[in-house]
């Protein structure tokens, strides 16, 4: 728990800092309402004002909060968990379209980080096009495959996680091929001298070996499939999902349910590292690699 | 003695390097015995671990006759004719002692029941019973290059080639080693290769000793040890142990008159 005051000071510094951004922003909104309602404003009534309107430029931290409870808590304290305007509605939403990108893009990323490690070809020119790929605005290309989906008739979720996997396979491709070249000569020296077939090598020796590195990739790989969706749920106009929470929010100036949304979309890809963190001590400490 | 089990005749290994052809080995003739202790000595680049690596056909000679068992390195390797330990015991992180002594035996296709049985068989060889079940790092660095030995034993190959294997441990723990490795030996009446730099290692295990220089890589002597096979680890402070590693240290030092 000795961690814990760091943390907390920190966390408390950044309230303290939005609080105070707070007042500057939304201060000219207020000064215009009060000149027009002819009153005069002391400096804590602005500063009241401030922290409390209804279509801030920058919200204050508690009504951020207010809103994240009133689209999640309290409706499931009133059983309509799943309304329309849950956030738990948009970030399952969200959250399905990235575990099936996440899959599609972890199993993209060995595979090709499998064909790279074992084929000359693939070394040569496989990592150039996925760097590439990487430096492509996300923002640029997400429209297109949307596009190109819908006119062969996939819908849904499909497009989402596509472009999710996009982004997620790449940590994978990276760290797998660190990962499956970790084994020294000397290693794989012993495996030549009893004869070891290549399917001995792999299985035995440089997939688990990998491991280490698999789960470091996946830990960046899930939070790339999260950015992924969301931007994903942004240009097709969806009306589910905290991509469209945000767009939504943009459209209609609702800065508070933007900032809810990007909460959400923060808590959930915590959850989600977090998540793959536990599974990874889990098993490497079955694996007896803890140390 | 009858036919030897490795018989290398003019034995060229050259490497090309971007600074151009690097021999490791020239002109190199040697017989090793059944059973026989055979050590390597020779300062960097002499070629004795190139000469064990090609031994197990992790090299290729580029010219000259090699057999081990009368057979290719090649084809020796496959009839599991020897084990090989690294420098660097080279445990899997991810098995317990006993997982990576079945390594082998996994591989090379062991009954599950057999495999059990062997790991046991050989864990009490190298004095490491009832530490099946620990990880790597639970075990200290002597104690980890002991495992890696019974991994090399535990398919029962007719010889043994070591790399260096102590190289990386305090005089205190090699002593000790040396003392089982001897031991050991001579329970299994294996044939053993033995790279090392250390003269005292050579003299106190071999029953010959192939002192190699470097630039080209070469045999300069070869020395059958006069000692007994009983060897207590004071015996190197006889007059014979002394008058051994003498004769090594010549060698050596006659072999890097070549250098200015």
């Amino acid at each position: 728990m000795k961690s814990l005051l760091p943390i907390l000071t920190v966390v408390a510094a950044i309230v303290a800092l939005w609080y105070a951004a707070a007042v500057p922003m939304n201060a000219p909104w207020a000064r215009d309402q009060a000149a027009r309602a002819d009153v005069t404003l002391t400096t804590p009534e602005l500063i009241a004002d401030t922290w409390s309107q209804e279509r801030p430029r920058l919200p204050a931290p508690h009504q951020v909060v207010a809103d994240l409870w009133g689209a999640t808590g309290a409706l499931v304290l009133e059983g309509r968990a799943f309304s329309k305007r849950s956030l738990i509605t948009h970030a399952w939403y969200t959250l399905s379209a990235t575990l099936l990108g996440f899959v599609i893009g972890t199993a993209a990323g060995v595979l090709l980080a499998v064909g790279i490690v074992y084929n000359r070809a693939m070394d040569m020119a496989v990592m150039p096009w996925a760097i590439a790929s990487q430096t492509i605005p996300i923002l640029a290309i997400a429209p297109m495959i949307i596009v190109v989906l819908n006119s062969l008739g996939i819908q849904g979720i499909i497009p989402k996680a596509i472009i999710s996997a996009y982004l997620s396979f790449f940590p994978v491709v990276v760290g797998m091929v660190k990962g499956l070249r970790a084994p020294g000569r000397d290693q794989l020296d012993l495996l030549a001298t009893y004869s070891a077939t290549g399917g001995n090598e792999f299985w035995k020796l440089r997939l688990p070996a990998s491991m280490p590195y698999f789960f470091t990739a996946m830990k960046i790989s899930i939070a790339a499939a999260l950015v992924g969706t969301i931007v994903g749920e942004l240009p097709t106009g969806a009306v589910r999902g905290l991509g469209a929470r945000m767009l939504s929010g943009s459209y209609y100036g609702q800065t508070i349910q933007i900032w809810s949304a990007l909460f959400a979309a923060a808590i959930l890809a915590a959850a989600l590292v977090g998540l793959i963190g536990l599974v990874e001590r889990r098993i490497l400490k079955r694996m007896g690699m803890q140390a | 003695m009858t036919k030897p089990v490795i018989e290398a005749r003019n034995l060229d290994l050259t490497f090309q390097t971007n600074d151009g052809p690097v021999h490791a080995l020239k002109g190199v003739s040697l017989d090793i015995g059944k059973g026989e202790f055979v050590s390597f000595i020779g300062p960097s680049g002499c070629g004795k671990t190139t000469f064990l690596r090609a031994i197990a056909a992790l090299e290729h000679p580029t010219a000259g006759t090699l057999t081990v068992n009368g057979m290719t390195p090649d084809e020796a390797r496959r009839e599991r004719a020897y084990g090989y330990v690294f420098q660097a015991a080279g445990l899997y992180p991810w098995r317990t002692i006993a997982g990576n002594i079945k390594l082998p035996l996994e591989i090379m296709g062991f009954q599950k029941s057999e495999q059990d049985k062997r790991v046991a068989d050989v864990l009490k060889l190298v004095d490491l019973d009832g530490f099946g079940k620990k990880f790597p790092w639970q075990l200290s660095g002597g104690m980890q290059q002991r495992a890696s030995i019974a991994r090399a034993l535990a398919f029962d190959a007719d010889i043994l080639l070591m790399d260096e294997p102590f190289g990386a441990l305090d005089e205190i723990v090699r002593d000790h080693l040396n003392e089982q490795l001897l031991a050991l030996w001579a329970r299994t009446e294996k044939t053993i290769g033995f790279v090392t730099h250390s003269i005292p290692e050579a003299v106190y295990l071999s029953t010959k000793i192939v002192v190699m220089s470097p630039r080209p890589g070469r045999i300069t002597d070869v020395i059958e040890s006069t000692l007994p096979r009983e060897r207590p680890l004071d015996i190197r402070d006889t007059p014979e142990f002394l008058k051994l590693a003498h004769r090594v240290r010549e060698g050596l030092r006659a072999g890097h008159a070549y250098d200015d």
